[in-house]
């Protein structure tokens, strides 16, 4: 038994650390895989075109240029227009803004009455609301299109808010419902009580509860939309395109020598708003995405 | 003087579902009405129709002689306190007992000197800029109390609000919240589960089962003459003893026959009992079986049993026998010399009997 106990704990000591050193090398690698395509973008996006004609794909850039990002934001060309990225990112924010804005708080209101305010019917309006998560984009474009066309909407801004409203409120709502429920019913009795009514009740005292579950909302809502192309390709013309759309358009359209720094660059821009939530907010995701099913 | 709260005729139905049938209640101003009953009685379903938080499907109900059957919670001049405290949790407890006056418009000066009044009362003053989540469970209990006083309502509603305590909190804040009606003289409807705290709390108790009123009256009367076999089960600790017996008439006495598991039946005889059935379910209190010699009066009778079980509980020993098939709880002084499975002799006031019949459960005398 002594002799057991003595020679033991040294050999498991050294188990546990080659195991644990063993985890650190496969997830290093996880992130490196993942790493690789950021980094190859990048480090192209700083080069000029004849040092990526004549290096490798992964060497490091012998002489930093911006140059390729002032023309991916100002003048390259998307189709005959030449203005860069610029014009299309603004639409972007145009759109995002406004759409993530309205989405939530509808979605934060319906998830309020459905989870607090038991209604007939108000199992089956979340039933379909979640129905309506699933439903492909491909199945609703043509009767959109002509929805926004008689609205007046069609080719417009608004017409996008529009449509990026409509589909996120499913998942908006699913969100805070879910996030509601988790409130005890006596609170809404004791305001109630107290004399405030069904929007003084929200306003004071559901939405100052609610900051981690508008993160998280913010978050999804702003990913989707920003990153939206079909949406954005089908109900937009010349001067609305978002940023997405532009970028395909820059990416696909150059004639004659194909600027892959440009590209990158460009590509880099798009995505650079989404990946700036992430980092900022992204604890705050998680936090929030778990908030809900623990208690305290 | 008018009564404070007037029920009459209450249905409450949920689709096909009665959950409260025919409730008629009348408190005075003044009055500790406590709803007690099992899980599931209806009693919270009742606290919150008098609330206004549920509508009712029948019937009528007035608060201070005012209809307030089609009437929001918020103009029925009344306070609730919820077994869940129900504290708003992003407001700091000087917030949450403000709400209730900001909402209604006070203005500034008359909330902060409320909110004073209230705190000195509940002694919670260092608590006023704590949130709810830094408070301890007694702690939020008395902000909870703090948000009901300072409405200085009508009608104070609390909903089984000791629930979440422990024991030793829970009957420090019953103490303080009957002190409270006292100093106030305010009414008060409470819902519990526990038949001590409606005991020791209410000047009325209503009982309820399956959404029927079972028995209104004070706590004497409910628990000396319980109205039906539901009620002497339900209210009291340990419970009445409810020991099946044969009664013939002898004269002007009954005769009471207790078959026993071994030996002949115990026999008692009352005096004053009425006309009874042959079959009777007789009703004694743990206290009004006695050991022999410490109990005297007319209708005390003394017998030999047979000990089963000795309970020693600080101030009184509880001793079980069997008596007609059932177990028989009787409260003896501390220092009995009663032995488990010796016999000892029993003293059984009669005169304190309940007598009911065992198929509807009915008292009888």
């Amino acid at each position: 038994m002594t002799d057991l106990a003595s020679s033991s704990p040294p050999r498991a000591g050294w188990n546990r650390r080659l195991l644990r050193w063993m985890l650190y090398a496969i997830l290093g690698l996880f992130a490196l895989y993942y790493l690789l395509p950021l980094f190859v973008m990048l480090t192209t996006s700083l080069k000029s075109l004849e040092e990526i004609r004549a290096g490798s794909l992964i060497a490091l850039p012998r002489d930093v240029t911006f140059s390729p990002w002032a023309t991916a934001w100002s003048s390259a060309c998307t189709g005959i227009q030449c203005e860069g990225l610029r014009p299309y990112f603004w639409n972007s924010v145009l759109i995002a803004i406004p759409a993530v804005a309205l989405s939530t708080m509808l979605g934060a209101m319906n998830g309020y009455v459905i989870a607090q305010w038991r209604f007939r019917g108000a199992n089956l309006i979340f039933s379909l609301m979640l129905f309506g998560c699933f439903i492909p984009f491909q199945v609703v474009l043509l009767p959109m299109a002509r929805l926004l066309g008689m609205m007046g909407l069609a080719g417009s801004i608004p017409g996008l808010i529009f449509v990026h409203v409509i589909y996120g409120i499913g998942f908006t709502t699913l969100f805070f419902r879910n996030y509601y429920v988790t409130i005890p019913a006596d609170l809404v009795k004791a305001a109630k009580v107290d004399g405030a009514g069904f929007f003084r009740i929200f306003w004071s005292i559901f939405l100052p509860l609610s900051l981690p579950i508008i993160v998280v909302t913010v978050i999804w809502q702003f990913t989707q939309i920003w990153n939206d192309f079909l949406f954005g390709v089908s109900f937009s013309e010349a001067g609305t395109q978002p940023v997405t759309v532009a970028l395909n358009n820059i990416v696909n359209s150059t004639t004659g020598v194909k600027e892959y720094n440009v590209d990158m660059a460009a590509a880099i821009i798009a995505a650079l708003p989404t990946l700036i939530v992430y980092v900022v907010a992204g604890k705050y995701f998680v936090r929030g995405l778990t908030a809900g099913s623990v208690k305290g | 003087m008018a009564p404070i709260l007037d029920i009459r005729n209450l249905y409450k139905n949920y689709g096909a579902t009665e959950v409260l049938k025919d409730i008629n209640i009348a408190i005075e101003p003044g009055d500790f009405l406590v709803l007690v009953g099992p899980s599931g009685c209806g009693k919270s379903t009742l606290l919150n129709c008098i609330a206004g938080l549920e509508t009712i499907s029948g019937g009528s109900l007035s608060i201070d002689g005012r209809d307030m059957t089609h009437v929001s919670p918020k103009d029925r001049d009344i306070a609730m306190v919820f077994q869940s405290y129900a504290l708003y949790p992003t407001m700091s407890v000087a917030k949450n007992i403000t709400f209730g006056m900001k909402v209604r418009g006070v203005d500034k000066a008359t909330q902060a000197r409320k909110l004073g009044e209230v705190a000195a009362q509940l002694q919670i003053e260092q608590l006023l800029n704590r949130k709810p989540g830094q408070l301890s469970g007694g702690q939020r209990q008395r902000v909870a109390m703090g948000r009901a006083l300072v409405r200085d309502p009508k009608l104070f509603l609390f909903d089984e609000p000791l629930s979440n305590l422990d024991a030793k909190l829970r009957v420090e804040m019953r103490t303080e919240i009957k002190r409270l009606h006292q100093s106030l003289n305010a009414s008060m409807v409470y819902v519990t589960h526990d038949q001590i705290e409606a005991m020791t709390l209410a000047t009325k108790i209503v009982v309820m089962k399956a959404g029927i009123i079972q028995q209104i009256g004070t706590p004497a009367e409910i628990y000396n003459r319980p109205t039906n076999l539901f009620v002497a089960d339900f209210m009291g600790s340990p419970a009445m003893n409810l020991i099946p017996a044969r009664a013939t008439r002898e004269g002007a006495a009954t005769r009471l026959e207790i078959a026993r598991n071994s030996g002949p039946p115990l026999v008692l005889m009352d005096q004053t009992a009425p006309e009874l059935p042959d079959q009777i379910i007789l009703g004694l209190r743990p206290e009004d079986i006695a050991e022999a010699g410490f109990r005297s009066g007319s209708g005390v009778q003394e017998a030999e049993c047979l000990v089963d079980m000795v309970e020693p509980a600080g101030a009184d020993t509880f001793v079980v026998t069997s008596l007609g098939g059932k177990e028989v709880t009787a409260r003896l002084h501390a220092e009995t010399s009663a032995r488990a499975r010796q016999h000892l002799s029993l003293a059984f006031d009669i005169s304190k009997a309940s007598y009911f019949a065992p198929e509807s459960g009915q008292r009888l005398n």
